[in-house]
């Protein structure tokens, strides 16, 4: 099982569990799991044609998924994925 | 309503003066109370990755906000919001500060202007709403004890 660290703002569709274990062999199963165990998760995290949102970064242990095998990335027992915004903005219109 | 302590105010404004003409940006770490309001006990900065355009855009680097609410969590303290500053610009939200806040509903938003190189206001906004179609910015009262 991995466990998945739920940001504070989306605790309230997480049942507000910090933190929920997932089984599943890659990250895209763990993530699917996530979702599939809390629906309202679904459209903060992926978009409407499935697709992980752009400014949704997913770390493996201390790894962004990107710079591994993206959602193919496997996992171990005991694996942490944290799910982090982007945060970004300025004053250009 | 955001609370937080004079040395933190003046940090973030310094950060600000300091970046000046390019924007500063930041984490800011504490924790929620029951009544929903946020107590900063520590303000992180970061890094405006935007090399390219960085008088009037910032973006925190990824791997510096997953470090920091890692670290953060160890010592048992949540996000609570992100601060940054408009040189020459006024403190309040653009739309591009609204169309890239995604899902941090009940975070803060802390925004400085910074007029030729000097703090001049600070404004903080909560990101309220439920989606990215019905996201707002609300203006927030900060309270500096």
């Amino acid at each position: 099982m991995a466990q998945i660290q739920i940001p504070s703002p989306l605790r309230q569709y997480s049942g507000k569990q910090a933190s929920v274990d997932v089984p599943g062999k890659t990250v895209g199963e763990a993530l699917a799991g996530l979702v599939s165990r809390h629906p309202d998760l679904k459209r903060h995290l992926y978009t409407d044609d499935g697709k992980l949102r752009a400014f949704v970064n997913v770390y493996v242990n201390d790894e962004d998924m990107r710079y591994l095998q993206k959602e193919a990335t496997a996992l171990k027992d005991g694996d942490t994925i944290s799910i982090v915004p982007s945060i970004a903005g300025g004053c250009r219109l | 309503m955001l609370k937080l302590s004079k040395s933190d105010y003046l940090a973030l404004r310094q950060h600000g003066e300091e970046t000046y003409p390019h924007e500063c940006c930041g984490v800011l770490l504490g924790r929620f109370d029951d009544s929903g309001a946020k107590i900063v006990s520590r303000v992180v900065r970061c890094g405006n990755t935007r090399a390219d355009s960085p008088h009037n855009r910032y973006n925190i680097d990824p791997r510096d906000l997953f470090r920091i609410e890692r670290e953060g969590r160890e010592r048992g303290e949540d996000v609570v919001g992100y601060y940054h500053s408009h040189p020459d610009h006024p403190a309040k939200w653009s739309t591009t500060d609204l169309a890239e806040a995604h899902w941090c509903f009940g975070r803060s938003f802390v925004i400085t202007s910074v007029e030729k190189g000097k703090a001049v206001l600070t404004n903080s906004f909560e990101l309220t709403g439920s989606d990215e179609a019905d996201k707002k910015f609300v203006d927030e009262e900060t309270e500096v004890v």
